[in-house]
């Protein structure tokens, strides 16, 4: 910490108070929801969308959109973090929790990559992904989720920063070892606990 | 371990002072800000800073900028701030900041949008998207002037092309608003056509703008047959 102060410089967008303790360290609060992809947006149509659970695990799964469907349904009211300084607080995502999805899988390693169609991936301990913290979602404030934003569905995990709630979700793949994602090799920090401002890697 | 110096943490992760070396203007909306810095390292063209304001009470904001000069450029960077109205970086930067002034940074940042000099490169930029494409642009006229590198630039009117006096037979401007008096050249939106032409012999594209911008660049790109990774795209939303 450094005691500079920016010479002129006065808060012109301070957040409210009610808000303001919602706001990790560097964020400021964003009522759009900007698009942020490191190459085009994939176009897969909901039809064709499937999900796995892979790698170290005593039963795969696999289920086609019509079986995720049929999973039980939950709406999550959440703030997001993106690394790129904005948040958007009070919003809302539907989907299926990992809790849900990782029964009966009996993973054998603590570590995850989320892979996506388009090839993007990003890794993440066990512990961030259980108890209520992760889901795979395919709705946002009760709309089907856009493609812009990872539709047809997207993972969910609220309390890292956004780039770890992976677009386009095709599957985890569970593994004893834990092996740095897409943005994770490309400058920015392993885990992104936004309350922590893990940003980038030397965060 | 004995008799080598102790290595204390540098740039990238620190927070450090520099100071305002050049402030030019560019556009009406557009100011860039030569910045020289006590633990500059050469950045890789296309990352970017991040830059903190701190007020009297402790209230801080933070945004990142792309870097638009060349990594040649020893000791310092410069960072071209667009100003949005509703923003309060970018307006603290176009209002108050002057030559002489003090200004905390860290960077440089993230090695995905970036030109490593190591192919011929299509650039494509949407307004102030053109920033991060100056720099590798710069780059490569100063290293390695024989590459094929193109840049294809739209911008509304006349009076908002960044960097005006030094786009020359590399770039390709085209106006989507109001072209200036006698333009013989491009007018209107991006189009298939326009990004064959340039991005002819390309082996990667770099493309910076709007989301809308973006993405209808990567859907044109894709079309012409430009595979889907070797399109690298840097999106901006409502920021500032």
């Amino acid at each position: 910490m450094t005691d500079f102060i920016s010479r002129g410089f006065r808060a012109r967008r301070r957040t409210p108070a009610e808000l303001a303790d919602r706001l990790p360290p560097g964020q400021y609060a964003e009522p759009g929801f900007p698009v942020l992809t490191a190459g085009p947006t994939p176009d897969i149509p909901a039809e064709q969308w499937g999900l796995r659970i892979d790698g170290m695990v005593g039963h795969e799964r696999e289920w086609t959109c019509d079986e995720f469907q049929r999973l039980p349904f939950e709406t999550v009211p959440c703030d997001i973090h993106c690394v790129t300084k904005w948040s958007k607080l009070g919003t809302s995502f539907g989907g299926v929790s990992l809790d849900t999805l990782l029964e009966g899988v009996e993973p054998a390693g603590d570590y995850a990559t989320a892979y996506s169609y388009g090839g993007y991936t990003t890794n993440l301990a066990l512990t961030d992904l259980t108890g209520g913290k992760a889901w795979v979602v395919t709705e946002h404030e009760g709309e089907p989720l856009p493609r812009e934003h990872g539709g047809p569905a997207r993972l969910l995990v609220p309390r890292l920063y956004f780039w770890k709630s992976a677009k386009w979700v095709a599957g985890l793949r569970v593994m004893d070892h834990d092996e740095p994602g897409f943005w994770e090799q490309n400058g920015y920090h392993n885990r992104g606990d936004p309350w922590k401002e893990e940003r980038y890697w030397t965060d | 371990m004995d008799g080598l110096t102790p290595v204390e943490q540098r740039a990238p992760g620190r927070w450090q002072i520099g100071t305002v070396t050049q402030v030019r203007r560019e556009t009406p909306r557009a100011k860039s800000f030569r910045i020289e810095l006590p633990m500059w390292m050469p950045h890789l063209p296309g990352q970017h800073y991040d830059v903190r304001l701190t007020a009297p009470d402790g209230y801080r904001a933070q945004r990142s900028y792309s870097v638009a000069s060349s990594p040649l450029d020893q000791g310092e960077i410069e960072l071209t701030i667009d100003r949005l109205a509703d923003g309060e970086v970018s307006p603290y930067f176009h209002d108050v900041v002057v030559e002489g002034d003090r200004v905390e940074v860290r960077g440089p940042f993230a090695s995905y949008f970036v030109w490593r000099g190591e192919a011929p490169a299509l650039l494509v930029g949407g307004g102030s998207g053109v920033v991060p494409l100056m720099a590798m642009l710069r780059h490569r006229r100063r290293t390695m002037p024989e590459l094929r590198m193109r840049l294809v630039y739209s911008v509304r009117t006349a009076a908002d092309v960044i960097y005006a006096d030094e786009l020359a037979d590399d770039a390709l401007v085209t106006y989507t608003r109001e072209p200036p008096e006698g333009w013989a050249g491009h007018t209107g939106r991006i189009d298939a056509a326009i990004l064959s032409e340039a991005g002819r012999d390309a082996a990667i594209a770099f493309v910076c703008g709007s989301n809308g911008f973006v993405e209808a660049a990567a859907t044109f790109l894709l079309a012409t047959g430009f595979g889907a990774g070797r399109i690298r795209t840097e999106r901006f939303g409502p920021t500032g």
